[in-house]
């Protein structure tokens, strides 16, 4: 129960107040949005879906960010894998 | 999500373990705690401990909410379920969990009206087609939750539905942490900050933690690369003897949190002055309760409640494994007396409990690990 899933939104339903039709796997669902209060939620957003509320909507560059920071440490260590690598230490 | 595989990347995984291994400093030992039940998950599925060095060892923390709920809870909500012309409305995961005399499963064999519900707002559904029934919401979770049961009771009221009502058991996150540190039986060296409920309350609230207890805490997503970048910016404060408070999951966790769910919690729910938790006993201000002008609402203000205390049976030790203190196979009937089908204690209930996703994944990663050890 604790798990929260990104759903994409497909569309902010035009005849109830705070409630959005996401995508779930290929599925169309009812969430509410009523936590979302000043944030303008838009098709196309990503938010993670908790007990059937949209939490907070997901940023898809930060996600991007976080990814860089990883493959950049990965670097620098495959960096400095390669020079260990290249060193002859009697 | 599309960048579900790079998350996943088994290459990147070992690159962080050497970074992790290269800050290990000789003779030292370290114990970090993965608060959040969705981590044990994924420690375990993923074998992430297999990619630690053995100085570094991850201790299972209080946070799955199913797996904290005292026994003495489970019979008050049963006891409202058995009333007559009652409909009790509760998450999957509660289903097994044993009470005195059997779980929710038990008591709806027995003729009581329990229903699952996936959401706070389909029980309120069930208000709306069931007038002539009193329907109860089984309310746990953390703040990760408390907010879904607050609008939920905001759209009852203002929608007139008078048959609806919330048996209230939502705990907060940092207390417990606070009780485990303050009690000192294990020595933490610092935390893996739950992710989604700090999608609720930021993770300023962490800093208390890090300023009064002087322990590190990285607030952390749930992929396997998310948890070893969190061990390794752990073991980087601890390397550098400091103790703050990071955000791994920023494309998730901002600092301030959800300001409208924390205003929906404040308007609906005030803090009790005590509550009991599984295997940790009684904290001070770590439960929430319906605020008074939302009386009507609440199921212990309309219905008998028995409110007794209920020790543990004397087998369960998930006292124990809630405060780091074993691990779950070190529990003397681990998937012996207690399995997820027969469960003895609560951390062999809701997957996110540690015992059940040691049990369901933990064993296999294990026993390839010594076997690779040998
Ligand atoms: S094995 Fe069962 S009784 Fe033992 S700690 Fe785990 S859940 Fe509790």
């Amino acid at each position: 129960m604790c798990l929260g899933i990104p759903c994409q939104v497909d569309e902010v339903a035009a005849d109830q107040p705070q409630t959005a039709w996401v995508d779930v796997g290929g599925a169309r669902r009812k969430v509410s949005i009523a936590l979302l209060d000043d944030e303008q939620v838009v098709p196309g957003d990503w938010v993670l879906v908790h007990v059937g509320f949209a939490l907070c909507k997901l940023d898809e560059a930060e996600a991007q960010a976080t990814l860089e920071l990883l493959e950049g440490m990965a670097k620098a260590y495959q960096d400095e894998l390669a020079a260990l690598a290249r060193s002859d230490i009697a | 999500m599309r960048f579900v595989d790079e998350y996943r990347d088994p290459a990147k995984a070992r690159a962080l373990a050497r970074q992790i291994a290269s800050l290990c400093e000789p003779g030292r030992t370290y114990k970090l705690m993965e608060v959040c039940g969705g981590h044990t998950h994924t420690i375990y599925k993923h074998g992430l401990e297999a990619y630690l060095p053995e100085a570094v060892s991850l201790v299972h923390g209080p946070g799955c909410p199913v797996c904290v709920i005292p026994m003495g809870r489970v019979d008050d909500a049963i006891a409202i379920a058995s009333q007559p012309g009652v409909t009790m409305a509760t998450f999957g995961d509660l289903m097994r969990v044993p009470g005195r005399r059997g779980s929710f499963l038990d008591a709806k064999a027995k003729g009581a009206d329990i229903r699952m519900v996936y959401s706070p707002l389909d029980a309120l559904r069930l208000a709306r087609e069931l007038p002539d029934r009193q329907v109860v919401f089984m309310a746990i979770g953390f703040e990760t939750t408390a907010p879904s049961t607050a609008v939920t009771v905001l759209r009852a009221q203002a929608e007139g539905v008078r048959n609806f009502s919330v048996f209230c058991n939502h705990v907060t996150i940092i207390p417990p942490l606070r009780a485990i540190l303050s009690s000192a039986e294990v020595a933490l060296d610092g935390f893996i900050g739950p992710g989604h409920v700090s999608a609720v309350i930021g993770c300023r609230p962490y800093e208390v933690i890090a300023r009064e207890h002087q322990k590190p805490v990285v607030v952390t997503g749930f992929e396997p690369l998310d948890v070893l970048q969190a061990v390794y910016m752990l073991m980087r404060q601890l390397s550098e003897r400091r103790a703050a408070v990071e955000n791994q999951y920023s494309r998730v966790v901002s600092w301030e949190g959800n300001p409208a769910a924390l205003q929906v919690i404040d308007q609906t729910m005030e803090l009790r002055p005590s509550f009991e938790w599984r295997g940790l006993g009684d904290i001070p201000y770590s439960a929430l309760k319906l605020r008074s002008r939302y009386a009507a609402f609440d199921a212990e203000e309309r219905f008998e409640v028995p409110g007794a205390r209920v020790a543990d049976p004397r087998a369960c030790q998930c006292g124990q494994v809630l405060r780091g203190l074993i691990q779950p196979w070190q529990c003397r009937v681990f998937a012996k007396a207690c399995t997820p089908e027969r469960p003895i204690g609560t951390c062999m209930v809701s997957s996110e409990g540690a015992c059940a996703a040691y049990y369901n994944f933990g064993r296999r990663h294990r026993q390839a690990q010594k076997a690779g050890q040998r």
